[in-house]
């Protein structure tokens, strides 16, 4: 039984990880309707960040947050401003798709000139030390992450729901046109949100860096769970994408304990995949045709 | 309040406006009639600065509002309330409202507003916190039009404000419409029911094939063989 609750918590602090990265880049979909595929650049850049902010400067790496969310934030503004809204006017999507994967494979290789191709590994400050609540054992840094996660998602969506300027990213989202007969600057809107989903993952960078080692290739691997985790969770879904980062955590970790590690991956995009198959809108979302991000 | 001055506009390489030059009085009526594709929309999205007339000027109340953007024109006191209604569907009738009063000087006043307009729409006062999606056609086209007087325009402009709804729920739209003219509000409008357009409205402008080939009272338009023939099917 301990075993069982070790490995369940085990998935639901992976889960939490994957909700962290994910975030971010379903705003960013659901509001711009651009899949940032330098979303993991972005993280790695921001772990990077981080690392210096902590070495270099002797920061707490949460003390870092202040240095690296506006940075991201800026970061992902200034993509939209620069790269994304000038093909946005050419109006072809796939564009835009060739667009980001070239901003992530110059980033990767920026990152190799400026950091090498060495590992870097962020002094965990404590936040790698064992933590027993009940029968199970996790990490200080990992419950941070689903702390830190589950109120990112909660921030987002009260945001979103209450405030004039989350209602008036709503409009944009659900009709663009109209939301520019309203008086709303829509450009001006999707430079924020571009900017916010960056600080999001920003954030995510900061919280992970001392937990994993940090190179130019970071990213990839977490932006490949958090495009599954997106996609399950029902793209655009601020809430979709956080339990869709559960279940993957959970799958990932039972499989890992019960099947076999090699396994793992097998069983996740496995998932993956069958939900396309059966249920292209995702678990959470609703019909594609109208991606919107729900509150 | 408002002149389009030989305006030339269109969609990427294909223009739509040949020398467009239209005027609207302050307190005016004014309707735009013409056959579809005619450039009636495209002349709206022109003045609502969101297409960018490739030539030509545009002026309200005195200052040149050439190629300014759409919320540019809604902070000048420009609104359109476009055809098809076009509301946020995942968003309440009280968001959708409150959108409309999104710029700096509508908000400031949108709770007074909103009770004004409330008062002229008594059936969006009992759908406000129903998600706009949810209404039928003509409910949803009430609340595009209270939507557009939330920002507390200068000159309003209605676009097909009784396409695609059933003849019991056009008559209640004219009626709205009628009621908001009647408080002496500044009124472009262009409607696919020509002759009942014709009677609310001032003056006339016809538009064929994105030029202004006829221009008259509203009064003189509804007896000129021309537009009866071709717009009245008289």
């Amino acid at each position: 039984m301990d075993v069982f609750l070790q490995v369940l918590a085990n998935g639901i602090m992976l889960g939490g990880l994957f909700a962290i990265v994910s975030v971010g880049l379903t705003l960013i979909f659901g509001i711009v309707k651009v899949v940032n595929f330098a979303h993991g650049e972005f993280l790695m850049i921001g772990m990077y960040l981080t690392y210096l902010a902590v070495t270099g400067l002797g920061m707490h790496p949460f003390a870092a947050l202040i240095l690296v969310v506006p940075v991201l934030f800026l970061m992902g503004a200034l993509t939209q401003r620069l790269l994304i809204q000038p093909l946005l006017a050419a109006g072809d999507h796939h564009i835009q798709i060739f667009a980001t994967v070239g901003l992530s494979t110059a980033l990767i290789n920026l990152a190799l000139l400026v950091f090498g191709a060495d590992i870097a590994n962020t002094p965990p400050h404590g936040l790698r030390m064992p933590v027993e609540i009940g029968p199970v054992r996790v990490l200080v840094g990992q419950v941070v992450i689903l702390g830190v996660a589950a109120a990112l998602v909660g921030a987002l969506q009260l945001f979103l729901a209450r405030t004039r300027t989350g209602r008036a990213i709503r409009a944009v989202a659900q009709n663009r046109a109209a939301a520019e007969l309203m008086g709303i600057d829509v450009d001006r809107l999707y430079a924020l949100t571009f900017g916010i989903g960056a600080a999001c993952v920003g954030t995510a960078a900061v919280l992970i860096a001392p937990l994993y080692p940090t190179s130019p290739n970071s990213g990839t691997y977490f932006v490949l769970i958090a495009f599954v985790v997106v996609v399950l969770g029902g793209l655009g879904s601020i809430r979709g994408a956080f339990a869709g980062a559960i279940l993957i955590g959970l799958i990932d970790s039972f499989t890992g304990f019960y099947v076999s590690s090699d396994m793992r991956e097998v069983a996740v995009f496995g998932v993956f995949l069958a939900i396309l198959i059966l249920r292209p809108s995702g678990l959470f979302g609703r019909q594609l045709r109208q991606s919107h991000v729900s509150p | 309040m408002l002149t389009l001055e030989r305006v030339h506009a269109g969609y990427g390489a294909t223009t739509i406006l040949h020398e467009v030059s239209l005027a609207v009085g302050t307190g005016e009526v004014v309707t735009i009639i013409g056959a579809n594709g005619a450039g009636k929309t495209t002349t709206l999205r022109t003045i609502a600065g969101l297409v960018r007339p490739t030539a030509g000027s545009i002026t309200f109340e005195g200052q040149d509002v050439t190629g300014l953007t759409g919320h540019q024109m809604v902070d000048r006191g420009v609104t359109l309330i476009p055809e098809g209604r076009q509301l946020f569907p995942e968003m309440t009738v009280r968001e959708n409202l409150l959108m409309g009063a999104y710029r700096r000087a509508a908000r400031e006043r949108q709770g007074e507003t909103l009770d004004e307009v409330l008062a002229l729409f008594p059936r969006v006062r009992e759908r406000l916190d129903q998600n706009a999606g949810s209404l039928s056609g003509g409910e949803q086209q009430m609340v595009a039009i209270a939507r557009g007087m939330m920002a507390r325009p200068k000159l309003l402009m209605f676009d097909e404000p009784s396409l695609g709804l059933a003849p019991i729920v056009v008559a209640q739209v004219f009626e709205v419409v009628d009621r908001i003219v009647k408080t002496g509000a500044t009124v472009l409008i262009v409607e696919q029911n020509v002759f009942h357009t014709l009677k609310v409205a001032d003056r006339g402008y016809v538009l064929e094939n994105g030029e202004i080939v006829l221009t008259d009272a509203a009064a003189a338009l509804l007896d000129n063989d021309h537009v009866r023939r071709a717009y009245l099917g008289i």
